[in-house]
């Protein structure tokens, strides 16, 4: 256990106590990751990352581009396992159970560890058929199911009124902050217990990027979300938690607000404060 | 070569002094001469094949064009006694209609099998080993096709099924052959042009590697891959050689898979050395290559239409 050290210093102090001891972990984490090394051939993206992602928060993950946030991101739903040459070392717990077991359906861990991209990425298909293309792929068939989680994740993406009347009509028609929540509400769809958002909001305009923020403050309390993102302000405003990595190494993790005030690294501090470089 | 000017002002200057300038003119005049030299020898092959093609349809004693183009009855050289030459080509239209259909019907699912293991399933065996393949098959010249139809299928079909072994089933798979290069590889650069984004986009909903494949990529893919089986499609009507080899050349309707028939290409390479320049029965072949020349043009007035709208779409990622 070389790591010790590290991993006290790096774990979250207790959500109710933001300014006490950083020896503190979170209780009841939903994901649990140790000391995870990942490998691009025989280039190194992750340097032992160990952290716990808080249940029913909302984590960001920030950092300089190129330091490893969407590759840690892509651990947690297996996205990863599409790359050739890929090596991952760790282990990687979602609700007590390692992802990388052989038990481990990774279909299923994918309809509970949901993923919204960067650029959004709508089938070009029906609206509709968008929204419930992850439970069509489940086999789901009823019809009033359907219907109802159309309008629910519709609703709960803040898009049903503006596409209500259209939901037939194609997906590739609407604006991209419109198709960005319909990726949203169909990630939303399947029920996942995380939604993994790898800067959810970097194509879009201000006022675009605003109702997504709305929306992910909406969503939290109900579900798991880890945002990675380059905005400084838009991590303090949604995130309870915030990452800080860089170059592939976990440097600082901690309640936001702390983070935000009183950043314990000198590295974090440059890089929140823009002094980075 | 001249060091680059530090300014857009001397750019202009020293160019116009310069060779580039010549190179630039005379670039530009020799693009021009050769497009429109291009353009010059279409119109006028379109323009002589038309007047050809409609010299039958005229003159003393003038073919009715709905004969031509529905009756089946095909008498070329028949004398003043037995009622006058007929030129009805519906069985030849027919013909080639069935033949390169059942080329598409067989090589089109194949094809587009073969791109989804080139592109999705084995993208590195299909990089290093397929299309290199592919490519080399699309350069096999068309008698070689025909050849080697004529001596394995025409004797294969003989064996099995009985018949003559020229047929309709061996101008198909001959057909089906040749094209099948085609459509793969432009099915597979449809589904290679698709953007990863939205194989992820399935694979993070849950979707296995076949769903996604068949939910999301082929349904994207649709528009480009139904341009390589209209080209497919195309190539298989133009056809003339490897077809006349193994197809049996009978003017008979196609009604069977196994009975020998004929196309509208097979029966102008058929008969056109037959032919005595002007006569009524060259006249009607010239009709032929015309309307082969109309239905070309279709198929590719349906690549066009299929086209932009793939453009539309493809603009939106
Ligand atoms: N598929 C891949 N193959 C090889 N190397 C990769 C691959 N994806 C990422 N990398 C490398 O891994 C490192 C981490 O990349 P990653 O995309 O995770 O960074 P990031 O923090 O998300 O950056 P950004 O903020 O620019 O999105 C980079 O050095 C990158 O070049
Ligand atoms: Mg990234």
């Amino acid at each position: 256990m070389s790591g010790r050290q590290d991993e006290q210093t790096l774990h979250p102090p207790r959500p109710m106590n933001p300014s006490s001891s950083p020896i503190a972990t979170i209780t009841d984490p939903i994901v649990e990751v140790r000391d995870l090394n990942l490998y691009y051939a025989a280039s190194q993206a992750l340097r032992g990352i160990s952290l716990d992602i808080p249940r029913k928060k909302v984590t960001a993950l920030i950092g300089p581009s190129g330091c490893g946030k969407s590759t840690f991101i892509r651990c947690l739903n297996r996205m990863n396992d599409l790359i050739d040459h890929v090596r991952i070392e760790g282990e990687i717990k979602l609700d007590g159970q390692d992802i990388h077991d052989g038990s481990v359906d990774v279909i299923a861990l994918r309809r509970r560890v949901g993923m919204v991209f960067q650029k959004w990425n709508p089938f070009p298909k029906s609206i509709y058929e968008n929204v419930i293309y992850g439970l069509r792929v489940a086999g789901v068939k009823e019809r009033a199911l359907l219907d109802e989680t159309v309008e629910k994740s519709l609703r709960r993406a803040a898009l049903w009124d503006e596409v209500k009347d259209r939901l037939h009509q194609s997906a590739m028609g609407m604006s991209g902050g419109q198709m960005q929540r319909l990726c949203i509400a169909r990630a939303i769809a399947v029920a996942p217990e995380i939604i993994l958002m790898d800067e959810p909001c970097s194509a879009l305009d201000p006022r675009s990027t605003s109702r997504i923020e709305e929306l992910i403050r909406e969503l939290q309390g109900e579900y798991t979300i880890i945002i990675v993102t380059h905005n400084m302000q838009q991590a303090a405003r949604v995130s309870d938690f915030t990452a800080y990595f860089y170059l592939g190494s976990l440097i600082e993790y901690g309640l936001t607000k702390r983070i935000f005030t009183t950043p314990r690294r000198k590295e974090t501090e440059d890089y929140i404060t823009g002094r980075f470089g | 070569m001249p060091d680059l000017p530090p300014s857009g002002q001397s750019i202009l200057r020293s160019a116009r002094g310069s060779s580039h300038f010549l190179r630039e003119t005379l670039g530009r005049y020799y693009a021009t001469l050769c497009g429109d030299l291009i353009i010059l020898l279409t119109v006028t092959m379109v323009a002589f094949i038309t007047f050809k093609g409609l010299a039958a349809f005229t003159g003393p004693h003038p073919l009715s064009p709905l004969k031509f183009l529905f009756s089946s009855h095909w008498q070329p050289d028949a004398g003043p006694d037995e009622g006058g030459p007929q030129f009805g080509t519906l069985v030849f239209l027919l013909g080639s209609v069935s033949v390169s259909g059942l080329a598409v019907l067989l090589a089109a699912p194949l094809a587009i099998a073969a791109s989804i293991l080139i592109s999705v399933i084995a993208p590195r065996a299909g990089e290093n080993f397929f299309r290199p393949v592919l490519e080399l098959f699309t350069g096999i010249p068309s008698v070689v096709y025909g050849w080697v139809g004529l001596s394995l299928l025409v004797p294969f079909i003989r064996n099995q099924f009985g018949g003559l072994g020229f047929s309709l089933l061996a101008g198909g798979l001959v057909l089906a052959l040749m094209i099948l290069p085609t459509i793969t590889t432009l099915a597979t650069d449809a589904l290679q042009n698709l953007p990863g984004s939205l194989l992820e986009g399935s694979y993070a909903l849950g979707a296995t590697r076949w769903q996604t494949i068949h939910r999301i990529l082929l349904p994207a893919a649709r528009p480009r891959i139904l341009i390589g089986v209209t080209l497919g499609m195309t190539r298989a009507f133009g056809e003339a050689l490897a077809v006349q080899m193994v197809i049996g050349n009978s003017v008979r309707l196609p009604d069977s898979l196994l009975n020998p028939m004929s196309t509208i290409t097979s029966v102008i390479t058929m008969d056109m050395g037959n032919t005595v320049k002007g006569s009524a029965w060259n006249n009607a072949l010239w009709s032929m290559s015309l309307l082969l020349l109309a239905i070309t043009f279709g198929f590719i007035v349906i690549i066009k239409r299929l086209g932009p709208q793939d453009t539309k779409n493809g603009n939106h990622f």
